[in-house]
């Protein structure tokens, strides 16, 4: 039920509109509109509040990304020597690391990265994935059997080994860490694109459509696809937590972005020389990819519980 | 007879139950009062929809979970029993009431054998010992008219039929000798002849125990068959209850009347809805020939390969409707899917409208599907659940790039029309729509190529008897418009009488009969024919009120 919708009512229905009065229009758009915000609120009160906090988490965190200078004053990168090692306060709300830089600052610059990273990786992961799952699943046999061993090959190596000897091919770097992290996703996505693909292909609706003169691509693309797509969607939000995760892994091993970057995994490596006497630098990133991914997760639930 | 026989078994008094959904409570079922006498069939009749499962479920204590009883009372044997807790019902679910449920393929435990679960109840009633159970199961088993009780009590669900399921679970149902026996549409997932056979152990069953019974039905042919009095049930209230004679020979609401006049298994001949009667204004083409059509299925491992059609033959002539009848596994599917282009059949030509089917490849196959189109036994699968019904419509023109988008919307509401939708059903998805819509519009997507025939695979047998008859009369009015040639596959012989022209006949792969329907009817040649068209429920009672009911 979009807004959109009503300006697209069938032509004789406009016709009527105009002939009885011009200026009800705006009006009656207006309250539509009204309605339609309304429904929403009301659906939104009737949400766990688990799936609202995991909202509100993913929405902070995709702020920080975009408008990090919102959230704080301080300068990511460049610290105050002085003032190195400083706990929690109300100067500085996560405390400093040891070049006196904010830690606040830094996680929330840091977003940046570790998101673009994420949203690289889900989406590489998503678009090949998908496209080797509906491949595998209409053509015919041979060439499923030949992707779906390749698939099971990936899958039978760890899924961190991969990453990191596809970024020692590649090279250094957040692109090239994002791009590692998703391929190696690359096998899960195809996997369940696959069997989705085989559900749908069997379904009554799909023989109808060849039935009613559909081409095989045709059908592909109006009714295998989007029928397939709906639990890929909700993978693909698991994958975002998980994709954190793998990208703050590697961060940490020093495989990812170089420092002086921000970057989540990064802070947390960092900090590590400094467990004894400053918590807060391995603690602060630590509980907020742990959020992150918390949150990844429960929305992903959401979206397949829809599904069925 | 002793004051407890004069009583009734079951009296409910003023039921009113609703589902809880969030905040608010739909009632479903209306102040509904009835009673079942010691040894009396009842049979609940109603459509979907009408209430007629969630009284039943009542009874039993088997309401789900947001189903709330508003007030009523259910006394089963001078007790109250609606108040009472799952663990009081447990005590007589079984012994006192028991339940033969709808589906003979998901009630029973697939990992149980059949001998385990039937001694189950005996068990959990504390019936004696392992011994004694065992025995008393096997002569139950027999009982109930299973052959080779001993190889049965050791076998898994799976490996028996659905009749065979269905007599097992009616075998647990007559386990303790319970005094009312539910029977939920005991049959309608079941195929004719075995339908009937069920019904009749059942019925047998009452006599030799005296049980009382609750036949929930939306077959009124079934309930004129076997009840001795019908409660007739819609949008949660009883519309009318009383005698079976007397509900069939003179209903007093009009609802009643209308589903008498609408079930094809209580209408006669006279009521016929296919017009080739002025026929034929063509010259008689045949439009489909199938000629010594066979197919083998291959074998997969041990398997054998399995010939699904064997040498069949029959020809349709245009704008006239053929039907193919036989039960489930006679190969009519193999046979419709040949016809269509689904299949390539291992042997024999396929003739439509001239062209041989196993000459076409690819595209010449894809421009053959303008003229032959299929309409589906299910409405609810054959609909993209992501495809709003206008794209759904217009969707076959696109596929043989027909027309500008004008014209094809044009079309589209134009078909709509046709089929008896509203234009607004256009922007609607699939769950919107009940199913006797979802089949108009499969029926509409069908026809918007504007074919020369349409195949119809069981399209009424998942429909209300209100709306099948109407979905029957629209394809009826659409033959005249269009000239239509229909390919009519059931398992249904009451409505192939209304609706066909020819028959064939279809048993084991075998085409055991064609011919007229008239002929086939009135004069069957072969036993099997003779037994499928016995098995139409309705029968027993329809040739006494057949006359009054026609002349009313």
């Amino acid at each position: 039920m979009s807004p959109t919708r009503h300006t697209h009512s069938h032509p004789t229905q406009a016709a009527t509109i105009s002939v009885s009065a011009n200026e009800h229009l705006p009006h009656k758009a207006i309250h539509t509109v009204h309605f339609w915000l309304g429904k929403r609120l009301s659906t939104l009160r009737q949400w766990p509040i688990s799936l609202l906090l995991s909202w509100l988490v993913i929405a902070v965190v995709i702020s920080w990304a975009f408008i990090p200078g919102l959230f704080t004053a301080y300068d990511p990168l460049t610290g105050i020597g002085k003032f190195k090692l400083q706990p929690p306060s109300w100067v500085h709300l996560l405390g400093t690391d040891a070049l006196g830089r904010d830690v606040y600052a830094r996680i929330v610059y840091g977003a940046s990265h570790s998101l673009s990273g994420a949203f690289v990786a889900v989406g590489l992961g998503l678009t090949v994935g998908t496209l080797l799952g509906l491949f595998a699943g209409s053509a015919g046999r041979k060439t499923d059997t030949f992707i779906m061993r390749l698939v099971d090959v990936i899958l039978s190596i760890p899924s961190l080994l991969l990453s990191l000897s596809i970024i020692v091919i590649l090279g250094f770097g957040t692109v090239t860490a994002a791009i590692a992290v998703g391929a190696a996703s690359i096998a899960s996505f195809a996997r369940l694109s696959r069997s989705e693909v085989l559900r749908v292909r069997n379904t009554d609706y799909v023989e109808a459509a060849f039935g009613s003169g559909g081409t095989f691509l045709n059908v592909l693309w109006r009714h295998v696809l989007p029928n397939a797509l709906t639990s890929v969607i909700a993978l693909a939000a698991l994958q975002f937590g998980t994709a954190i995760l793998a990208l703050s892994t590697l961060g940490f091993l020093g495989y990812g972005a170089p420092p002086p970057t921000p970057e989540w995994g990064l802070l947390i490596a960092e900090g590590r020389n400094y467990l004894a006497r400053a918590w807060w630098l391995t603690t602060a990133p630590g509980i907020v990819v742990i959020m992150v991914v918390i949150s990844a997760n429960r929305i992903s639930h959401a979206l397949s519980e829809r599904r069925s | 007879m002793t004051d407890a026989a004069k009583l009734p078994v079951l009296d409910i008094k003023g039921l009113t139950i609703g589902y809880r959904e969030k905040d608010n409570l739909t009632r479903v079922v209306h102040d509904v009062s009835f009673h079942i006498n010691a040894g009396e069939v009842v049979a609940l009749v109603g459509e979907s929809g009408s209430g007629k499962t969630t009284t039943a479920q009542t009874i039993i204590g088997l309401l789900a979970d947001n189903g709330q009883l508003e007030h009523g009372s259910v006394i089963l044997n001078r007790t109250d029993i609606s108040l009472w807790s799952q663990k009081q019902l447990a005590s007589i679910r079984g012994a006192v009431v028991s339940l033969v449920p709808q589906d003979p393929g998901s009630s029973l435990n697939p990992v149980q054998t059949i001998g385990t679960q039937v001694s189950e109840i005996f068990r959990i009633h504390n019936r004696g010992s392992r011994q004694i159970i065992k025995a008393e199961v096997l002569a139950l088993l027999e009982r109930v008219g299973l052959s080779q009780p001993e190889l049965r009590y050791n076998q898994y669900p799976h490996e028996l039929s659905g009749g065979m399921r269905q007599r097992v679970l009616i075998a647990m149902a007559i386990a303790l000798k319970p005094l009312l026996i539910i029977a939920d549409e005991p049959t309608s997932a079941l195929d004719v002849t075995v339908q009937r056979h069920i019904l009749d152990l059942i019925d047998d069953l009452r006599k030799e125990v005296g049980t009382s019974i609750l036949l929930v039905t939306h077959d009124l042919g079934v309930a004129a068959d076997r009840a001795d009095r019908i409660v007739v049930m819609r949008n949660g209230q009883i519309v009318e209850q009383g005698l079976t004679e007397n509900i069939l020979k003179s209903p007093a609401s009009e609802y009643t009347h209308q589903l008498l006049t609408d079930a094809p298994s209580l209408t006669s001949d006279k009521k016929r809805i296919s017009l080739s009667k002025q026929q034929p204004t063509h010259p008689a083409i045949d439009i489909v020939t199938v000629k010594n059509l066979s197919h083998t299925f291959p074998s997969h491992g041990a398997a054998q390969p399995f010939r699904a059609v064997d040498d069949i033959s029959f020809s349709v002539r245009k704008g006239t409707t053929h039907a193919i009848v036989g039960e489930s596994g006679s190969g009519k599917t193999t046979t419709l899917r040949a016809i269509l282009g689904f299949l390539k059949p291992s042997q024999g030509d396929i003739l439509i409208r001239g062209t041989n089917l196993s000459t076409l490849k690819g595209e010449e196959l894809r421009q053959q599907r303008r003229h032959i189109q299929l309409v589906y036994q299910n409405p609810y699968s054959s609909l993209d659940p992501k495809q709003i019904i206008f794209r759904a419509i217009e969707e076959p023109l696109l596929n043989f790039t027909l027309f500008n988008t004008q014209e094809r919307a044009d079309r589209v509401y134009n078909m709509l029309q046709r089929v008896g939708l509203s234009p607004s059903t256009a922007e609607r998805l699939p769950r919107a729509l009940s199913g006797g819509q979802r089949q108009r519009v499969a029926i509409a997507r069908a026809l918007i190529l504007e074919p020369d025939i349409l195949v119809l695979d069981e399209a009424v047998s998942a429909l209300d008897v209100t709306v099948q008859a109407q979905i029957l009369e629209l394809l009826g009015k659409l033959q005249q418009a269009y000239g239509l040639t229909y390919i009519f596959v059931s398992h249904d012989l009451a409505v192939v009488r209304q609706i066909a022209d020819t028959v064939s006949v279809m048993h084991h792969g075998r085409q055991v009969e064609i011919g007229r329907v008239e002929d086939i009817f009135t004069n069957p040649q072969t036993d099997y024919t003779r037994e499928l068209i016995n098995a139409i429920p309705g029968k027993r009672r329809f040739n006494s009120v057949q006359d009054n009911f026609i002349a009313a």
